[in-house]
């Protein structure tokens, strides 16, 4: 008996209970397209997020008041500390110029302060974000205008009442307008818009980059009265000296700060978190979807105990006429591991193209690991499920099988 | 002198019923030789079936020796006994117990699939065995497209694909009508004139008639063993 004879023997069985083949198979499709679904938008997410992330560049520092890692540098802090953080303000302005003297590491430097105000042009009046920012903002974050440009050093000294807005504020201010020139209200005081960015969606979370109104950050001192700055953004000339640049940062901080009053982190880190937090859920979710897949195998597991059970005479017949209990026993086992690995192509196959869809709407992407896993699990489902009903035909006795009504 | 194909010595088969032992057989003996046609006959529940399923391998006997063409089976494993049976022995039973939904010639076939036989050769050899049982022009029928007797004809076909040196029938007549019966009885004469061993279970007389040798059987015991023109008389 070789391999293909055993399984044309088994593929045979199947198709003459064609309906009862496919009904069985639907537990594993619907397990492992719930493995693989839920896994692609977890990886998608993990994606979207890492690439709102990548989009400051991998040499950039960050510099934020309070603890933004815990203790382990695990996990990310809770909203009563982040609120805390951010009330507590350890930043200072003064610390843009100390940071941007560390010549032998920094290359740019800038200040990042945001609060919410009205914006209008004519009769359109937004809320939107308003965030004050050094010049060298643009370089540091590869900020592109489509239109116009950023502000420049001279304007930032000047204080200068001049605005770079973001794609979609832009779009919801002006329409088709070419915004460049013209003059509009913030906080009712006059500013001139010099520059449109190009689209770039996300956002911390919060607002997409593309709602962002910026304005020189001496003048956003002025028009909101405050000296608040929440991030310190720095360029390191390159990527192996952010770690030395690291350092001295806190080294700088530390004269002034205690220890858990700031934190200095560049983006590598941040990604390290975010793959975490999102790949433990990604392999939650995939897990709680593993669970349908077991119940799919289950499934399996039942049918064919039934057909074994309805298929006894046949089976003592193929014994009386030659099969080996071992050739009986591969045969169970071929059907329902056809089964479920049938169910898990199709399972594969409609997660695919539901992804596909999906994708429209919210980031997802199947991922060559949750296709393996999916399908490897319910291969084994099927082995595993499978054997005891397959032991149990063809450890049955030939003439008992025989016999049975 | 050739070989027995078929040797029982001693063969006692003992079903434990609560505290009493059911002697099914009991110090049963017999030599069957190439080219004979034998007849277990006896009342119901005289242990026809039994015997019948211990000489082809499908039970094991209680104690007592099986020989096939001189091979001591009684030391046989499972698979053993099954490639046995696929080799030398050929089963028709009273149901037919073919597989359903499935064609004459994949019926017929289905021991050379276990033999390890190619697709070709399996064809080749099924159809040339439906052929000689007169169901050339039904090879793609499935059972329920077939009549008792025709059926009966595909389950003979698969009896005999292996060649095996001995053809085991289990009441082959008895869930046929009385034509269907005598088509049956004329297939399974010309077999044995064609040279078969064939070793025929069955209660109705008439039907042991076409045997040469017929067996009778009492409460698990041989009560008489003759051949069919001397055995006539006392039939
Ligand atoms: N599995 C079993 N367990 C217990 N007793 C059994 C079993 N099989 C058969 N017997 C008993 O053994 C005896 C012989 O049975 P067997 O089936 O061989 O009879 P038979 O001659 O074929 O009868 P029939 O002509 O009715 O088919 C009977 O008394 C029967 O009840
Ligand atoms: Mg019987």
């Amino acid at each position: 008996m070789n391999w293909s004879k055993l399984l044309n023997i088994a593929l045979r069985a199947l198709l003459t209970n064609k309906t009862r083949s496919v009904l069985t198979m639907l537990g594993v499709i619907i397990g492992v397209w719930a493995v693989i679904m839920l896994m692609a938008i977890g990886q998608g997410l993990q994606n979207y997020v890492t690439d709102q992330f990548e989009q400051f560049g991998a040499n950039n520092i960050f510099i934020a008041p309070g603890e933004l890692f815990g203790e382990e540098g695990g996990g990310f802090q809770s909203d009563e500390q982040m609120a805390a953080n951010l009330l507590a303000n350890t930043l200072e302005y003064e610390d843009i110029n100390a940071i941007r003297k560390m010549r032998q590491y920094v290359k740019a430097v800038t200040a990042f302060s945001v609060n919410s105000a009205e914006v209008s042009y004519k009769k359109n009046t937004e809320k939107s974000s308003i965030v004050g920012v050094n010049h060298d903002y643009a370089t540091i974050t590869s900020t592109k205008p489509i239109k116009g440009k950023f502000f420049d050093k001279a304007m930032e000294e000047k204080k200068e009442a001049v605005v770079f807005l973001g794609y979609q504020i832009t779009k919801d201010l002006f329409g088709d307008v070419d915004p460049v020139g013209k003059k509009i209200l913030i906080k009712n005081r006059d500013y001139t818009v010099i520059g449109v960015g190009e689209k770039v969606g996300g956002g911390f979370g919060g607002p997409s980059f593309d709602q962002y109104v910026f304005i020189p950050i001496t003048n956003w001192f002025e028009l909101f009265d405050s000296k608040l700055v929440i991030r310190v953004m720095a360029a390191i000339k390159s990527e192996e000296l952010t770690d030395g640049a690291i350092k001295e940062i806190e080294k700088y901080f530390l004269k002034r700060l205690k220890a858990d009053e700031f934190s200095v982190f560049k983006q590598e880190d941040i990604l390290k978190i975010i793959d975490q937090i999102l790949g433990a859920l990604t392999a939650g979710l995939g897990g709680i979807a593993a669970i349908s897949l077991v119940v799919g195998g289950i499934g399996i597991m039942n049918i064919m105990l039934v057909s074994v059970t309805e298929r006894t005479r046949e089976i003592g017949l193929r014994k009386a006429i030659g099969a080996t209990p071992k050739v009986i026993l591969i045969q169970f086992l071929i059907e329902s591991v056809v089964l479920s690995i049938l169910g898990g192509l199709i399972g594969v196959l409609i997660a695919e193209m539901m992804t596909y869809f999906v994708k429209r709407f919210i980031p997802a992407e199947v991922t060559w690991s949750a296709v393996v896993l999916a399908f490897g699990v319910s291969a084994a489902v099927g082995i595993i499920f499978g054997v005891y009903p397959a032991r149990k035909a063809s450890q049955l006795s030939p003439i008992e099988a025989l016999r049975y009504e | 002198m050739t070989q027995p194909v078929l040797v029982l010595k001693d063969i006692s088969k003992v079903y434990r019923l609560g505290e009493e032992d059911l002697y099914a057989l009991n110090q049963v003996s017999l030599t069957i030789n190439e080219g004979e046609f034998l007849a277990v006959v006896g009342p119901s529940g005289c242990g026809k079936s039994t015997f019948l399923h211990i000489a082809s391998l499908l039970d094991y006997p209680t104690q007592g020796i099986i020989q096939i063409k001189g091979m001591d089976t009684m030391d046989y494993t499972e698979p053993e006994r099954a490639r046995l049976r696929n080799r030398e022995i050929g089963f028709i039973f009273q149901q037919f117990n073919l597989l359903a939904k499935t064609n004459a010639i994949d019926n017929v076939a289905l021991p050379l699939v276990y033999a390890g036989d190619g697709k070709k050769d399996r064809e080749r050899r099924a159809r040339e065995m439906l052929e000689q049982v007169g169901l050339g022009d039904r090879l793609s029928s499935t059972p329920s497209q077939l009549s008792g007797g025709q059926q009966q004809r595909v389950a003979i076909a698969r009896a005999l694909v292996n060649q095996p040196s001995l053809i085991f029938a289990d009441e082959p007549t008895g869930n046929l009508d009385s034509r269907s019966g005598e088509e049956i009885k004329k297939i399974i004469i010309k077999l044995n004139n064609e040279g078969k061993t064939i070793v025929m279970v069955t209660h109705d007389r008439e039907i042991a008639k076409i045997a040469k040798r017929i067996v009778a059987l009492a409460d698990g015991r041989v009560v008489s063993d003759r051949p069919t023109k001397w055995a006539r008389k006392t039939l």
